[in-house]
């Protein structure tokens, strides 16, 4: 098969056309030797990188992306999990159109999920803005190992601290608000304490992360602008608006996207703390995922929550990207 | 990127020097108190896991205890099977970082050095899986546990994350940025593509590779949600799974052993935090400048 071709492209050619390089006639078997020996050295290698991602692939493969397409297979069934699945067809997402319990949940988790990083963000780059033109060396090491501690614990056991912090009896929290004669607060047994507790733990907890981003966004902007802004007469809030924030404006996005999808699918705090409860004003959707799978064994309906929940996770990022060309700056 | 490299190229500028001003000393007030805010609810932990358990709600709290009791470390040893879910939360996670190192390590070595048909595809299906949370999954990963009849034992938290995404993008990542020509030196030696690979490109990853087992660490240790669902017998519990059942069964009622439990799973964190801190920034901020 190639030798034909070949002999085709050499007829082409006229010869000694190519400069530096004098016509061979004789070689042509040297030159067919020298590239089967090419192409078994391609080979050899070829099979060697194959090898060496099989292992990473496989892995991928059989628990990322089978699961992904088993997911919207089962979410067509009606199976609990030990009889034989009944194929429904698309009758769990008609369920799913009419059922208050997912709406809910998914209004429940897109609130927090806004909220936390909303905080979050704003916190995390308000608290680096400070540590960054202010501080020594020494002091910035000490801010950033006090706000990176609680990302140390495990969300389960910090929420196991927190519901006694938070404890509306006894918890320390509404012991200091007594003090300061602050009306105390039903953290955890009304809705929009239990809300605002869950907030404010993910919030405390994550913070470290936008912070330790933030402050390395900060430090990488070119000096020379921002002296030359100051220079300029800039005001410092100016300084901010017109120029750190639009250089900075990348992280902002990596920073809300990465903590978008972390907290749609925020479990152990409200999992530990609250059950879902007061009501269902905690009930996230990846708890109501949990309890319809491993609970009440509806499996196909489980699955068919977690693709909308991975629909919204996909949609989310895209709008946040589109979004993102109004006003996020890349230099 | 290109802010990084902006930084590299600007001149050394001398920075004025920092007066002392009101917003100076204002931003260093209102760091402090953020911080006291953030350490307060551990140190609360730790004071309160030295208090007498009878005594735990008493207010105001005491935030340096004057007569610690130790013996509620002794104390969450025997109400639960502590360490039982010490050695089984070391046991778990330290597989899971090992197998992450040996996977992520391959893998991206041969993404990012070695030519075969395909390399930039596959790539791309393990790349595209980096922004699939696992709670989207995880009905399908339990069915593949059961399948595999690995229901209830450690294994089906380990082998589902023995390799991951993330971890071959930042080891590639690295690779890429490495000169071809070492190896190409020692193949014209004679070693072998393996070789190459296991004599002189792994062991030069070593930073990357600390900040990849340090982050995997920090993941797998504090995990709850997979443990939950895998596991039922107590025995193989690893820790925080652990101390939510130890919460569950104390209730209300004396809660200084429990925050003992908390505070030692916390422990082997802190210090690995301590001992790579510069890992943990690293891989965090690697992650971002996508």
């Amino acid at each position: 098969m190639s030798q034909p071709v070949r002999s085709l492209g050499r007829a082409s050619a006229p010869a000694g056309a190519r400069p530096g390089r004098p016509p061979q006639p004789p070689a042509d078997e040297a030159t067919a030797l020298r590239r089967r020996a090419q192409s078994r050295r391609a080979r050899r290698e070829a099979l060697f990188g194959y090898a060496m991602v099989a292992s990473a692939l496989l892995v991928v493969v059989v628990f990322t992306v089978v699961p992904i397409v088993a997911s919207f297979v089962l979410a067509l069934f009606k199976w609990d999990g030990i009889s034989s699945p009944q194929f429904v067809g698309l009758d769990n997402f008609d369920a799913l159109v009419g059922d208050k319990a997912v709406t809910h949940s998914l209004l429940v988790t897109s609130g927090l999920a806004v909220l936390i990083v909303f905080l979050q963000v704003a916190l995390g780059l308000g608290l680096a803005l400070m540590v960054a033109q202010r501080a020594s060396k020494i002091v910035q090491n000490l801010f950033r190992a006090a706000f990176f501690l609680p990302m140390l614990a495990s969300a389960a056991s910090i929420s196991i601290v927190m519901a006694y912090v938070f404890n509306d009896q006894f918890g320390v929290i509404n012991y200091y608000l007594g003090l300061l004669h602050l009306p105390e607060v039903s953290w955890l047994s009304s809705t929009g304490g239990a809300t605002a507790t869950i907030v404010l733990v993910a919030v405390w907890q994550q913070l470290g992360f936008t912070f330790i981003l933030f402050v390395a966004a900060l430090a990488s902007l070119p000096g020379d602008v921002l002296e030359a802004a100051q220079i300029d007469g800039a005001s410092s809030a100016r300084l901010f608006w017109r120029i750190k924030l639009p250089l900075i404006s990348p992280t902002v996005l990596f920073a809300s996207t990465v903590g978008l999808i972390n907290t749609m699918q925020l479990f152990d705090q409200p999992y530990v703390m609250t059950k879902g409860g007061p009501g269902d004003s905690t009930y996230t959707t990846v708890l109501l995922v949990y309890q319809t799978a491993f609970q009440n064994l509806q499996f196909g309906y489980a699955s068919a929550i977690s693709v909308l929940l991975f629909a919204v996770l996909l949609v989310i990022t895209a709008v946040q990207f589109t979004a993102s060309r109004k006003w996020v700056f890349y230099s | 990127m290109t802010a990084v490299l902006g930084k590299q190229s600007a001149p050394p500028v001398p920075r004025p020097r920092r007066r002392f001003t009101i917003g100076r000393l204002l931003s260093l007030a209102v760091l402090t108190v953020a911080a006291v805010l953030v350490v307060a609810p551990l140190v609360w932990a730790l004071a309160t896991s030295l208090r007498t358990p009878a005594t735990s709600f008493d207010q105001p709290p005491q935030w340096i205890p004057t007569h610690p009791i130790w013996s509620n470390y002794q104390a969450v040893f025997d109400k639960v099977p502590l360490t039982k879910f010490f050695l089984n939360s070391t046991l778990v996670t330290g597989l899971i970082v090992l197998g992450q190192l040996i996977t992520s390590t391959m893998s991206g070595y041969a993404f990012a050095m070695v030519r075969f048909r395909g390399n930039k595809a596959l790539f791309g299906i393990i790349l595209a899986t980096m922004m699939v949370p696992i709670q989207t999954t995880i009905i399908p990963v339990f069915l593949i546990i059961r399948y595999l009849g690995l229901t209830d034992s450690r294994m089906a938290l380990v082998l589902p994350v023995v390799g991951g995404a993330f971890g071959t993008f930042l080891m590639r990542q690295y690779f890429l940025q490495m000169p071809r020509e070492l190896g190409e030196a020692a193949r014209v030696d004679g070693a072998s593509h393996f070789q190459v690979f296991a004599r002189i490109y792994a062991p030069m990853a070593r930073a990357p590779m600390a900040t990849l087992a340090v982050l995997t660490f920090s993941a797998y240790w504090n995990e709850f949600f997979r443990p939950l669902i895998f596991l039922q017998s107590t025995d193989k519990f690893t820790l925080p799974l652990g101390l939510v059942t130890l919460q569950g069964t104390m209730g209300t009622g004396s809660i200084s052993i429990v925050l003992a439990g908390v505070i030692i799973a916390l422990i082997p964190s802190v210090l690995i935090f301590l001992a790579a801190q510069r890992y943990f920034v690293e891989g965090i901020v690697a992650g971002s400048f996508r």
